[in-house]
């Protein structure tokens, strides 16, 4: 009887942990699906509503985000010339000003569908890319593809590909200019002067 | 005298090689060796953002208001269809026949069953677009890239691809219709339909860019460089990666690469195109 009860308990323990421990693609298309179809049912948001779209992000797309990682790969070398604080300073605003280009992008979504791919992974990896589609109307379909690491069990998002673009990457350029003109510091101005504006417009919808 | 005329034509053409020359090899004239012309371009793509501003996008924005979605798919379907035969000559000359063969097939069941492209029948029976040009034709050949160019109102193109576009235009079918005044009314249309379907890249794009040129700059090159690789390019997640090299290998073996783009248009209507990805 005993045994039976540890079984079980060891049972509902370990379904638990299984739980926690979901699969990247799982997670990409739960997430993916879940905010879709909030956006489908809002008006606000399908209107331009920005800040709706962005309380949105905040709350299911978020968690899902390292942006810590996608900071330093945006910044490539020069993470390494930058102090504790203006690494927290960086990671800040560039959260910020991807969260505002990803909310933007939902509220453009006009009701296409998505194509989710089959992920192929090995059991032990800690680095996917996991490919979605995007169908529309009159042309081949756009890829958006998401490559999440596994850090204590959880995967999270560090780029995200639109038709081959890394969203991450494409700031690399910039930022290493911004850097050798005008510091890191100059590079935290400017980023916060940017999402300053946008907070200022996406204020006046 | 005839040998002074002689020496200064050749002078000249020989002056007008070496800038090319010079674009093709991408010697900087710039600090950036990914963009050496940097100075030239930053003003074409602002001559280009004045003509969008002014003129194109104010009526794709009339377009995109009063017309409804399913006839938006409808003016789409139909260049899209046009653009299949012009896309199957260019799968052809990069020797990829059961593409090209395919690219027929989509053309002769839409213009027929999808009633003269406006349905894309094609894509429901499984008969992927593909993408194709001039300028993809002559990378598989083995040209490689050169220099990052902005052509005015056509906007970001490599110096080889600038090449393709000159054959681009001249081989499209809908610059080849008889008729002045059907050529220039569907020109104007696929221009004013391919830059609505941009508007939403637009908006994207405002709340990103800090730097538009560069932003669109880097995603064009960004772009070039997936195609190349087919979707597979090699991926630089790595904190000290500089950017990824845009050269590739030769192309000799590699499957089609499917280049994003649709017929011509407005200078930024493509960069905002390769950013949204359309293309």
């Amino acid at each position: 009887m005993k045994r039976l009860i540890g079984m079980v308990a060891g049972l509902v323990l370990a379904t638990g942990v299984v739980a926690q421990e979901m699969a990247p693609d799982v997670l990409v298309r739960d997430v993916t699906e879940d905010v879709l179809t909030i956006v489908r049912n809002d008006k606000d948001i399908q209107s331009g509503n920005t800040k709706k779209a962005i309380e949105l992000v905040e709350a299911k797309v978020l968690p899902h985000f390292n942006f810590a990682r996608m900071t330093q790969l945006a910044m490539a070398r020069d993470w390494r010339q930058a102090s504790p604080a203006q690494q927290k300073a960086l990671t800040d605003e560039f959260r910020t000003l991807l969260v505002r280009t990803y909310s933007k992008a939902l509220t453009e979504y006009k009701k296409q569908t998505i194509n989710y791919k089959p992920l192929k992974m090995q059991p032990n990896d800690t680095d996917v890319k996991v490919r979605t589609e995007i169908k529309q109307a009159g042309g081949k379909p756009i890829q958006l593809d998401y490559y999440l690491e596994k850090k204590s069990e959880a995967w999270k998002v560090y780029d995200i590909e639109v038709g081959g673009i890394s969203l991450v990457t494409n700031y690399r350029d910039f930022f290493a200019t911004e850097v050798r003109n005008g510091g890191i510091d100059g590079l935290i101005k400017s980023l916060q002067a940017k999402n300053k504006s946008g907070e200022a417009s996406s204020a006046k919808k | 005298m005839i040998e002074g005329k002689k020496f200064a034509k050749k002078l000249s053409t020989l002056a007008l090689a070496a800038g090319i020359a010079g674009l093709l090899g991408g010697c900087a004239t710039s600090g950036n060796p990914k963009d050496p012309i940097e100075g030239f371009n930053r003003a074409m793509f602002a001559f280009n953002e004045g003509l969008d501003t002014v003129i194109i996008k104010p009526v794709a924005q009339g377009y995109d208001v009063v017309l409804p979605q399913p006839v938006k798919n409808g003016v789409t379907n139909f260049f899209a269809n046009i653009a299949d035969v012009f896309i199957a000559v260019n799968n052809l000359l990069q020797g990829k026949v059961p593409e090209a063969a395919s690219d027929v097939g989509r053309f002769a069941v839409n213009t027929t069953v999808g009633v003269l492209g406006v349905f894309d029948v094609a894509s429901e029976m499984g008969l992927e677009k593909h993408e194709e040009d001039f300028g993809q034709t002559f990378g598989r050949w083995g040209v490689g890239n050169g220099a990052y160019v902005v052509v005015p109102f056509f906007g970001p193109r490599t110096a080889r691809d600038t090449a393709g576009l000159v054959l681009d235009i001249y081989a499209d079918p809908v610059a080849n219709v008889d008729h002045v005044a059907t050529r220039n009314t569907l020109l104007g249309v696929r221009v004013v339909s391919d830059r609505a379907n941009l508007l939403p890249a637009d908006k994207v794009i405002e709340e990103a860019a800090l730097d538009k040129y560069s932003y669109m700059r880097d995603a064009y090159l960004q772009r070039r460089r997936s195609l190349i690789y087919d979707g597979n390019a090699p991926h630089s997640h790595d904190m000290d990666a500089e950017a990824e090299p845009l050269e590739r290998p030769s192309l000799a073996v590699e499957p089609a690469a499917a280049e994003p783009r649709a017929a011509l248009g407005s200078g930024t209507t493509l960069a905002q195109a390769a950013v949204e990805g359309r293309l």
